[in-house]
């Protein structure tokens, strides 16, 4: 229930302090990425806008260079030449050779209209002598400009084209002398303005009528354009931008723009896809990284909790063991209290029997009592009684030797003597356990500076742990006194399984004890060792797996 | 007790302990042995008698329920210089006596003791007595 209970803690606190650590982690990454997000997609879309609408003002001038250089030349050649020079067909075949050989192949033909729409000379690819333009909406419309340029138009050559003219006077009668101009080159300079993978550009009549061969087919009624062309407003310099999905639900982003003085529109489309294109990416890349970001806080989130709560629950579980031995060795000690309290109790009537029987034994030898034939029996009573008071005094006497408040003061002691002492205390328990112990004491050993009480602990205390490794098995435990340079040596060794090589550094560590909870405290070597450092001496143990262990105490002598 | 001689043969013994038990037949013992006993059952009493009586020798326990041994040990030493005292400890308790050997006492037994390493104490004791007295 209770063990329920702590798994139960556990597992909400390693869930509360994951989601605190991701929502503390990713709220601002968040924050931060999508204000990056938002500034940059604005900046970026306008700076493409921009370069769009940049782009097709450019454009747009080029188209308008052309188209007026062309009626520049035109009008040129009319000024240049009279009426007669141009009506003949071999000066305007020369004269077309001359412009196509500096402008190329953009001006097709050359040809002298008359005030009736009569074409009366011709030079060019075609047999166009003495065609009849005066039903052609250009030559009205020629007629009342001094320059014109027409929409593209098929014409009586049945191929797209569109032509310049210029209106003279020759002897009160008007003429117009008009150009055809390559539809290729003019459209050509349209066609090369595309954009990425979608974007591309053509231009419209007034009518909504292509005056270029887009790349995909247009409808000139939807939307932009339709307004765009309804509307008179955006003359001159204006470019429009607008935004808008297509029928296949596509952003496209429309680019427009008047030309030749508001007759023709350049329009630009390219979806909002491909021309943000480098957005997207970026917009898909930061997605990916924002998302590993997110995983591997929420993994690092995940391990890290982890790993404190398993601490926490070790150091939990730590200090509820270490609670258990306090406990436990306090309940030693008051145990010792009481054991050296009985012992002092009992110290008295013992007394009174032992002297009483003394009183008997002397009542015994008054002459009168002599002759009792009892007598032998009454003194062999006695003498019993005696032995046993003797033998209560003596196991008080070591009770007392053991229990806690005696005298820690250090003076001169032999340590031989408390070995000796010890030795008889424990054979008791040995002869239990099957095991012998052996002493093998220097005679010639100084005496060292100890507490003999604190001596008589530690030594008890290597005793019984060797008694209790040997555990009933059967063995010997030695314990040897000697002498080296400036300590007295004592080595208390036995032949019992040994110490596995893992715990050895561990076991003058209080509390740390292979016993099972409830045999040992885990104090006993901590406390030897701390008993044996206080007095400058060192503590240490060798021992092998199998063979035995043995522990070393090393005393200085003038300590 | 009839004359002199006798008197300074016989050694003039207090015993003082509170386990009345144990000082009623040691008492017994001794006297047998030829001392002159006197028994005490408390501190308190144990100071009475050496008020009224010069003793040779006393037998002092230093655990007692009214007054502590050490404390009977320096009235004694205070009222009587020469009277030699003799502690009872119980085991393990022998600083306590050590700290008396330090306020005057000739020697200390721990409890329960032989009877003969007592008259040998006593005798010990009495003739140091002897000689300080002369």
């Amino acid at each position: 229930m209770n063990d329920d209970q702590n798994q139960h803690y556990y597992k909400s606190l390693t869930r509360r302090i994951i989601v605190t650590m991701v929502v503390v982690s990713v709220i601002p990454l968040l924050l931060i990425s999508g204000t990056i997000r938002y500034f940059f997609q604005v900046s970026y879309q306008e700076k493409v806008q921009d370069h769009l609408k940049v782009l097709i003002k450019k454009h747009r001038q080029n188209i308008d260079t052309f188209l007026s250089e062309k009626l520049a030349n035109i009008k040129e050649l009319g000024e240049s030449y009279t009426f007669e020079e141009l009506s003949n067909e071999a000066v305007l075949a020369e004269r077309l050779k001359v412009l196509q050989e500096v402008y190329g192949r953009s001006f097709v033909d050359l040809g002298v209209v008359d005030e009736q729409g009569i074409q009366i000379a011709y030079a060019g690819p075609f047999k166009l002598r003495l065609a009849d333009y005066s039903k052609a909406a250009w030559f009205n419309a020629a007629l009342h400009n001094e320059t014109y340029i027409s929409d593209v138009f098929p014409g009586k050559r049945g191929i797209p084209h569109f032509i310049v003219t210029v209106l003279n006077e020759h002897a009160g009668k008007k003429w117009i002398l008009r150009a055809t101009v390559d539809f290729d080159s003019f459209n050509s300079l349209v066609e090369n303005l595309r954009m990425g993978e979608t974007g591309f550009a053509f231009i419209l009549n007034r009518k909504g009528e292509l005056q270029t061969k887009p790349r995909t087919e247009i409808v000139a009624s939807t939307e932009p354009y339709a307004s765009f062309l309804a509307s008179n407003d955006a003359l001159g310099e204006d470019v429009l931008l607008t935004d808008m999905p297509s029928k296949s639900g596509q952003d496209v982003i429309y680019v427009l723009s008047r030309l030749k003085n508001g007759d023709w529109i350049l329009a630009f489309q390219q979806t909002a896809e491909d021309a943000y294109s480098a957005l997207y990416t970026a917009r898909r890349i930061a997605l990916i990284i924002f998302a590993l970001g997110v995983l591997c806080i929420v993994a690092v989130a995940v391990v890290l909790t982890r790993r404190v709560v398993a601490r926490i629950m070790s150091a939990d579980r730590e200090k509820q063991m270490l609670n258990e031995r306090v406990i436990e060795a306090g309940k030693l000690a008051s145990l010792g209290e009481l054991a050296a309290g009985i012992a002092h109790e009992i110290n008295n009537p013992v007394a009174v029997m032992v002297e009483e029987a003394g009183w008997i034994q002397d009542l015994l030898e008054e002459e009168d009592l002599k002759e009792s034939k009892n007598l032998e029996e009454f003194k062999q009573s006695l003498k019993q009684i005696r032995l046993q008071g003797v033998r209560c005094k003596e196991i008080t006497h070591k009770l007392l030797s053991f229990a806690r408040k005696t005298d820690p003061r250090p003076r001169d002691v032999q340590l031989n003597e408390l070995v000796d002492e010890v030795v008889n205390l424990c054979q008791q328990r040995a002869r239990y356990a099957t095991v012998k112990i052996n002493t093998e004491l220097d005679p010639q050993l100084p005496p060292v500076h100890a507490s003999p009480t604190e001596m008589q602990q530690v030594i008890m205390n290597l005793i019984n742990n060797s008694l209790d490794a040997i555990d009933g098995r059967g063995g010997v435990v030695e314990v040897k006194t000697s002498t080296q340079d400036d300590y007295v040596v004592l080595e208390v060794g036995d032949n019992g399984p040994g110490i596995p090589e893992a715990y050895l550094p561990r076991i003058f560590d209080p509390f740390f004890t292979t016993k099972p909870v409830g045999k040992g405290t885990g104090l006993g070597l901590s406390i030897c060792y701390g008993i044996i450092t206080k007095m400058g001496g060192k503590i240490s143990v060798s021992s092998a797996i199998e063979v035995g262990t043995t522990f070393h105490i090393r005393i200085p002598i003038n300590g | 007790m009839a004359n002199d001689g006798e008197r300074s043969s016989r050694i003039k013994l207090l015993l003082v302990d509170d386990e009345e038990a144990y000082v009623r037949i040691l008492a017994k013992r001794l006297t047998r042995r030829n001392f002159e006993v006197t028994t005490a059952f408390s501190g308190v009493a144990g100071i009475q008698a050496a008020r009224k009586e010069d003793f040779d020798v006393a037998v002092l326990d230093l655990k007692m329920e009214d007054v502590d041994g050490i404390e009977v040990l320096k009235v004694f030493k205070r009222m009587a210089p020469d009277m030699e005292v003799i502690m009872l400890t119980g085991h393990g308790s022998e600083q306590a006596a050590r700290e008396g050997i330090q306020f005057g006492a000739f020697d200390y037994l721990t409890k329960p003791c032989e009877l003969e390493d007592l008259i040998v104490k006593i005798n010990e004791a009495s003739g140091k007595h002897r000689q300080s007295s002369e």
